[in-house]
C-alpha cells in the first residue's frame, strides 16, 4: 500500500525538480540577455576606462569584482563581455542550424546520388578535428568577432545536417506525406509546410544545448587570442589576461564563473526542453 | 568480417586524403599570406626577396602541382617541411606526439575509472546523494571552460596549497629520462629511475584532471542513462526473479549491455582528448601536439597544419573503426 502511494509522490517530486531546473536555466539565460542589452546602464564604469592608480585592486565597494592590470573595472567589463559572448553564441548556432537543416532536408529530398554526395561531404567536414580547422581558419582570416564566427560556422553546420536528414527521412515515409503527394501537392510545399515543421522539436533541443558549447568554443578561441580585438571586453580574453595572475585571482576567476553560469543555464533549458518534447524520456 | 574491415580501412584512407585536400584548398584561398607572416614587414616589402622565398617553398607553382608534390611526398612518408620550424613536419609530429599521447591516455583512464563507476552508482541509487554528486560532476565537467578550470586548479593546488608541481612535464632542472621514446613514464620506469617517474607522474596530475573534465561529464551522464535503461529491461527482472544477487544483476547483466553506448562515446572521447589538448597544453606549457597545432595555426604554417590534420583525422577514423569492431565483442548480435 505504501509503495503505491509513494510512487506518484516521488514521480511528482522528480517532475517538479526537472522542470524547476529548466525554469532556473531559463531565468539565468534571460538575466544574461537583459544584462547584455542594458550593460551600458548597469555597469558602474565604462569598460575601457583605465585607472592607472588603481591597478589590480581586490574586490571592494568601489570595484565590486576588483580591477585588472590596466586598472579597468572587472565588474563593468564582465557585464559588457556578455554582449560579445551571447552574440557569438546565438549567431553561430542560428546560422549553423539554418545551413545544416537546409542541407539535411535537401539531402533527404534529393535522395539517390545527390543525397549521397551531400552526406559524404557532411561526413568529411565532421571527420575534421573541429578545433584545428577553426584555429586554422580563424588565424587565416584574422582576429575579430566576425571572422571567428565564420570560422566556427565552417565546422558547426554538419551535426545539424545529420540530425535534420535523419528526422526528414522518418517524416518522408509517414502516411501524411504520401497523402499529400497523392493529393498532388507540389514537393516544395510538402517539404516546407509539412516535413520541416515536424523536424523542429529535436532541432530546437540541439540548438539550446549547442548554445552553451558555442559560447564555450568562442571563449576558447578568444582565450587563444583569436576571438576579439584586444580592448573589447570579452570573457575568454579576460581570462587570458588574468591567467598569470594567481595572487590577483579575481581577474580570471569571475569571467570564468560568468561563462560557467550561462552554459549551465543553456544546459538546464535544453534538458528540460528535451524531456518536455520526448514523453519517453519523461518516465525515467 | 575481414572484408568489412578492409572496406572501412580503404574508406578511412580516402577520407583522410580528402580532409588533407580540403585543408590544402583552404590554405590557398584564405587571405592570410604565410610569406608576410614569416618574413616580417621590412623583408616582405622587397619584391625580390618575396619572389625568391616563394620559389624556395614552391609557392610559385600551380595549385595542382603543389598538391601532387604533397601526395608524392606522402607516399614516401614525407609530410613536407614546416615553414616555422624548418624541419620535416613528420619529425615535429613524432617529437611532440608522445607528450600528448601520454597526457591523453592518463586522462582517458581517469575518465573511465571515475566516470563509469559513478554513472553506475548514480543509476543504481537514483535520486540519492551519489546521484546528485554525479549530476553535479557531469554538469560542471561539460559546462566549465577548460582554460578556466586549468587556471583555477593551478591557482589552488600549485599557487596556494603547493600540493602539485607547476606547468611543464618535469621540474625545470630535471633531465628527460633515457630511453628516447618520449613517453616519460614508460622511459623512466624501464630505466628504473623512480625519482624521474615520480616527477613525471606528479606533473601529469593537474593537466590530466583538467583535460578529463569535459569527457568525464559526458561519460558519467551516458553511463547513468544507459544503466537506467537497462535496469528496466525484462532480462534484468528475469535475473532478479531467478534469485541472482544484486551485484551480479547490476554488473553482469545490466552493465554489460549499458557499455555499448559508453564504448561509442569513449572511443570518440579519446580522439577528442587529442585535440582538446590544445587548450590544456597551452596553459600547462605541455610540449605536445596541441601546443604545436596552436603555434602552427597562429603562424599560418600550412604544411604543419596539413600534416596535423592528416594525422589527427586518420587517428579519428581508426578509433571509429575500432569502436565499431568492439561492438562485436560486446553485442553478439552484430557478429552474425
Amino acid at each position: 500500500m505504501s509503495a503505491t502511494t509513494a510512487m506518484p509522490a516521488s514521480r511528482l517530486r522528480r517532475r517538479i525538480r526537472r522542470y524547476g531546473l529548466a525554469w532556473a536555466g531559463g531565468a539565468i539565460v534571460l538575466a544574461w540577455i537583459l544584462v547584455a542589452i542594458f550593460a551600458p546602464w548597469l555597469a558602474p564604469y565604462p569598460p575601457e576606462a583605465q585607472e592607472i592608480t588603481a591597478r589590480l585592486e581586490p574586490p571592494s565597494a568601489a570595484h565590486w569584482l576588483g580591477t585588472d592590470i590596466l586598472g579597468r573595472d572587472v565588474y563593468s567589463r564582465l557585464l559588457h563581455g556578455s554582449r560579445v559572448s551571447l552574440f557569438a553564441g546565438f549567431s553561430v548556432v542560428i546560422i549553423g542550424a539554418t545551413i545544416g537543416t537546409a542541407v539535411g532536408i535537401l539531402a533527404a529530398w534529393l535522395r539517390g546520388i545527390g543525397e549521397e554526395a551531400l552526406m559524404r561531404f557532411t561526413d568529411l567536414v565532421l571527420c575534421f578535428p573541429p578545433i584545428i580547422l577553426a584555429l586554422a581558419l580563424a588565424a587565416a582570416l584574422g582576429i575579430g568577432t566576425t571572422n571567428t564566427i565564420i570560422a566556427m560556422l565552417a565546422v558547426w553546420w554538419p551535426k545539424f545536417a545529420r540530425l535534420a536528414r535523419s528526422l526528414a527521412i522518418v517524416q518522408r515515409s509517414q502516411e501524411y506525406v504520401e497523402a499529400a503527394t497523392v493529393l498532388g501537392l507540389p514537393q516544395r510545399r510538402i517539404l516546407l509546410r509539412h516535413v520541416l515543421p515536424n523536424t523542429f522539436g529535436p532541432i530546437a533541443v540541439l540548438c539550446t544545448l549547442d548554445l552553451g558549447i558555442a559560447i564555450l568554443t568562442f571563449a576558447g578561441l578568444s582565450f587563444l587570442g583569436l576571438g576579439v580585438v584586444p580592448p573589447t571586453p570579452e570573457w575568454g580574453s579576460m581570462i587570458a589576461e588574468g591567467r598569470e595572475l594567481v595572487e590577483q585571482w579575481w581577474v580570471a576567476t569571475f569571467p570564468g564563473i560568468a561563462i560557467l553560469s550561462v552554459v549551465v543555464g543553456f544546459n538546464f533549458m535544453g534538458d528540460g526542453l528535451r524531456d518536455w518534447l520526448d514523453p519517453k524520456a519523461q518516465s525515467r | 568480417m575481414l572484408r568489412y574491415i578492409a572496406i572501412r580501412l580503404v574508406s578511412a584512407v580516402v577520407m583522410a586524403l580528402l580532409a588533407s585536400l580540403v585543408i590544402f584548398l583552404i590554405s590557398n584561398f584564405v587571405p592570410g599570406d604565410p610569406v608576410l607572416a614569416q618574413l616580417g614587414d621590412i623583408l616582405a616589402s622587397d619584391p625580390a626577396v618575396v619572389a625568391q622565398w616563394r620559389a624556395k617553398w614552391g609557392l610559385d607553382l600551380p595549385l595542382w602541382d603543389r598538391y601532387w608534390i604533397f601526395l608524392q611526398g606522402l607516399l614516401h612518408g614525407d609530410l613536407g617541411t614546416s615553414i616555422a620550424t624548418r624541419r620535416p613536419v613528420l619529425n615535429d609530429i613524432a617529437q611532440f606526439a608522445p607528450a600528448t599521447i601520454e597526457l591523453a591516455t592518463v586522462s582517458f583512464m581517469l575518465t573511465l575509472v571515475i566516470g563509469v563507476p559513478l554513472g553506475v552508482a548514480a543509476a543504481v541509487w537514483r535520486d540519492s546523494i551519489v546521484d546528485a554528486v554525479a549530476r553535479a560532476v557531469s554538469l560542471l565537467g561539460v559546462s566549465a571552460p577548460t582554460f578556466w578550470l586549468a587556471f583555477i586548479v593551478l591557482a589552488i593546488f600549485y599557487g596556494w596549497l603547493d600540493w602539485a608541481p607547476g606547468p611543464g612535464r618535469l621540474d625545470p632542472i630535471a633531465f628527460a629520462p633515457e630511453g628516447g621514446t618520449g613517453f616519460f613514464l614508460w622511459d623512466s620506469a624501464r630505466a628504473g629511475d623512480w625519482e624521474t617517474f615520480h616527477d613525471a607522474l606528479a606533473h601529469l596530475v593537474l593537466p590530466s584532471i583538467v583535460l578529463a573534465a569535459a569527457t568525464l561529464g559526458l561519460v558519467t551522464r551516458t553511463t547513468r542513462a544507459a544503466m537506467l535503461e537497462c535496469l528496466h529491461q525484462d532480462y534484468v527482472r528475469v535475473a532478479r526473479a531467478k534469485g541472482l544477487g544484486e551485484r551480479a544483476v547490476v554488473l553482469r547483466h545490466a552493465l554489460r549491455n549499458a557499455l555499448v553506448p559508453v564504448v561509442t562515446l569513449g572511443g570518440l572521447a579519446y580522439a577528442n582528448l587529442l585535440t582538446g589538448a590544445v587548450m590544456t597544453e597551452t596553459i600547462f606549457a605541455w610540449p605536445g601536439l596541441g601546443r604545436y597545432t596552436f603555434s602552427s595555426a597562429a603562424a599560418l604554417d600550412f604544411p604543419a597544419i596539413m600534416g596535423i590534420t592528416l594525422i589527427v583525422s586518420a587517428t579519428y577514423l581508426i578509433v571509429n573503426l575500432l569502436v565499431d569492431l568492439s561492438y562485436a565483442l560486446l553485442d553478439p548480435r552484430v557478429r552474425r
